[in-house]
């Protein structure tokens, strides 16, 4: 008989201690999802929602024209973005990464500059490139000037806007897919690396043969890290190209075009919360469907190595 | 029996409680606004409607200019708010007076809204009805900001035709200043840009064929005024495609360029920045000499009385102070705007100068009439135009994504 009572107040206890948090969730995370989930399916008169409507919001953004044109051209954006950065972000990441597990003289001090620009505002540092990249005050083309070279005016130009962006990106992020597989890299057994040395391997088999399947867990986060960040990709190219993805949509994502749908731009105050909810919803489904698939094959091939 | 009486009891001090918060003190009017940095000159004015209306007293209060709409509408929609609001134009009007949550306002109501020209009253009207539902306060002009000085010290006039422009910008250029300081990576300053110097070519006929559907962007009027706007790349700053709007700010006010393309709203600014600045407001460059120019013109806000309002007398009595000179002239004055009524005079020269190339302005296209739906006309001509200039869409490419684009909801072009 004591015992229950003793084991109801441990339940009560924990139900305490996480009703503030709980509550904090619902209200701030779980309410506005199911609320931006519920107004996918209304027509807004205004900013308020007016009349239910089924899925013609999801219609509109996926099939009608002119909004399915942004979308698709808005979701063939992130796909190059999330490729680009798995490429040319994770993997100087992993060369990184595999430097600095060499421990050459200085690898301290590397390190610590390669995270550094982890720790800032992607405000902070989509406003300093955009600076840096500006084609009459710029650092970047003036660099160029100094060898011949004139630059183009990267963030206005469309073949050269994205790239400039997604650069930018890795320049920020750089530091942190390199720590992960560094951290992976560093599990990897001393005797495993030194029987492969013996065995003649240099640095570039080291690489691609030994460590490459040995740090698959890493690679795991890092892959479905890299695929949400670029999903939801928002802040940089808001910083540096605007709402509307300047120029003329050549950087526009999912994330500026859920943006301004939902709440306008800057020359039109046009609020439409159905249709943004709608693309909204539809990013979620698809980050949450597409990373969980990725998530299992990936699980898989961590097995396997 | 008891419950009876306690439920009347319950409802009787519901109701008193319920008008007391709804009804506040009659002579007590609340205005609402996005305008916060507005304040003190809105308290001045008010304590002048005060003294000419005694027992009637206005409460300011502000709020956030990204939320003002959300705050308004869920206020209303809850039967509260101020008893005045400040109200936005055109589309932005729509957007909260369709739901019935303003007073439409008419001469009975209003007979002050006579003191305003059609086009303001039609700013703040709705499509689907005609009514006007709130008075407006000023109006926008588009047309080109000029530094006198640098035309003056490089011995250029100010261009008044089309070639005239050209060649000043070649004249300028050769002493290595930047002609027009306009970039194209900044959107909205696209559709001002393109607004500015098509407007004086296409005309304020061709403006009316259009809304009748008898013409629209695809037409080779529209597309060669367009094309017109090709010629000025070597004018503006190198690189222009990756020039922003601060830039362009900043390369006019530090005077590295002659003539910013942009609103009297740029004005204030630019005067601030720099004192030193000897502006000029200018129309666009007429086609070519002896043909007609026109600025280019929107009213952007008003005053809207609150349907609900408790004390609808006396937000009354407010709104149709301010739909005369005793509020217009000091306010226009006091904001450094000009005035939507007829006939205010401007405190400062230029806004005078302004007020008078008013009388035969254009409307801005874009976004006088579309933008009330999605796309709009500026989003569309803003989005074309960054395109052409950036040499990736030809100006016929443009007008047609324009009359599709708007076709979506603009019945005259459903055809």
């Amino acid at each position: 008989m004591p015992r229950r009572p003793r084991r109801w107040r441990r339940g009560m206890w924990i139900a305490v201690l996480l009703a503030p948090g709980l509550a904090v969730m619902t209200l701030f995370v779980a309410v506005p999802l199911l609320s931006s989930f519920r107004y996918a399916f209304y027509n807004f008169k205004g900013v308020l929602p007016d009349a239910f409507i089924g899925l013609a919001n999801f219609g509109d953004v996926l099939f009608e024209a002119p909004f399915a044109a942004q979308t698709w051209r808005a979701l063939w954006h992130n796909c190059v973005v999330f490729v680009s950065l798995m490429v040319v972000q994770n993997g100087l990441a992993y060369l990184i990464a595999f430097a600095l597990l060499k421990t050459l003289p200085g690898h301290r001090i590397h390190q610590t500059i390669i995270f550094l620009p982890v720790v800032l505002s992607a405000v902070i540092v989509g406003f300093l490139w955009k600076l840096f990249l500006h084609p009459l005050f710029g650092l970047v083309n003036a660099a160029l000037a100094l060898v011949g070279i004139n630059g183009p005016p990267w963030l206005g130009n469309e073949s050269t806007a994205l790239g400039s962006i997604i650069f930018t990106n890795a320049w920020h992020w750089v530091g942190f897919p390199a720590l992960i597989f560094l951290a992976g890299m560093q599990r990897i057994s001393k005797e495993t690396l030194e029987a492969a040395r013996i065995d003649g391997a240099d640095d570039r088999v080291l690489m691609t043969r030994i460590i490459w399947p040995l740090v698959a867990p890493s690679t795991t986060i890092v892959a479905t890290l890299t695929f949400i960040g670029s999903f939801n990709w928002f802040e940089l190219p808001y910083v540096m190209a605007g709402a509307t993805g300047s120029p003329g949509g050549a950087t526009d994502v999912l994330g500026l075009l859920f943006y301004r749908t939902a709440f306008g731009t800057a020359s039109s105050g046009l609020q439409d919360f159905g249709h943004g909810s709608a693309l909204a919803v539809l990013m979620f489904a698809f980050i949450a469907i597409t990373s969980g698939i990725g998530l299992h094959f990936l699980r898989r091939r961590e097995i396997e190595a | 029996m008891i419950g009876k009486k306690f439920a009347r009891r319950a409802l009787a001090g519901l109701m008193m409680a319920g008008s007391l918060g709804a009804a506040a003190q009659a002579g007590d009017v609340t205005f609402w606004t996005w305008r916060q940095e507005d304040k003190a000159v809105y308290q001045d004015l008010f304590a002048e409607f005060t003294k000419a209306n005694p027992g009637v007293t206005v409460k300011f209060e502000a709020f956030p200019n990204e939320n003002y709409n959300t705050i308004v509408t869920t206020a209303l929609a809850g039967g509260k708010g101020g008893d005045v609001l400040h109200a936005r134009a055109y589309g932005g009007l729509e957007a909260m007076a369709k739901s019935g949550y303003y007073l439409p306002l008419d001469k009975t109501n209003v007979p002050e809204l006579a003191n305003l020209p059609d086009d303001a009253n039609a700013s703040e009207s709705l499509r689907a009805d005609g009514k006007v539902y709130a008075v407006s306060l000023a109006g926008q002009t588009l047309g080109l900001i000029v530094n006198k000085d640098i035309f003056a010290t490089a011995g250029v006039a100010v261009p008044g035709t089309w070639a005239e422009l050209l060649s000043a910008c070649t004249a300028l250029k050769a002493k290595g200043i930047t002609p027009i300081a306009n970039g194209t990576a900044t959107p909205w300053m696209d559709a001002i840009f393109a607004t500015v110097f098509t407007n004086p070519f296409l005309g304020p006929d061709w403006v009316k064929d259009m809304l009748a559907g008898k013409t629209n962007f695809s037409d080779a009027k529209f597309t060669g005024a367009l094309a017109k706007l090709l010629e000025l790349k070597p004018c503006l700053p190198d690189g222009f495609t990756g020039v922003d709007y601060a830039t362009s700010q900043q390369l006019f006010s530090a005077g590295r360029a002659a003539i910013f393309v942009g609103g009297s709203f740029e004005i204030a600014p630019f005067r601030r920045g720099n004192p030193k600045l000897n502006l000029d407001f200018v129309p666009p460059p007429a086609p070519a000499a002896g043909q007609p120019t026109y600025v280019s013109r929107f009213f952007d806000s008003g005053f809207a009385v609150n349907a609900k309002s408790a004390n609808q007398a006396d937000a009354l009595k407010l709104v149709r102070w301010m739909a005369t000179k005793a509020f217009a002239e000091p306010a226009a004055a006091k904001l450094g705007n000009i005035s939507s009524l007829k006939d205010v005079a401007a405190a400062d020269p230029l806004l005078g100068k302004i007020a008078k190339l008013n009388e035969t302005a254009m409307p801005y296209i874009g976004l006088v009439y579309f933008r009330y739906e999605a796309p709009t006309g500026t989003d569309l001509l803003q989005d074309g135009v960054q395109k052409m200039m950036g040499g990736v869409e030809q100006p016929e490419g443009v007008g047609k994504a324009i009359t599709a684009g708007l076709a979506k909801w603009y019945k005259p072009f459903q055809k």
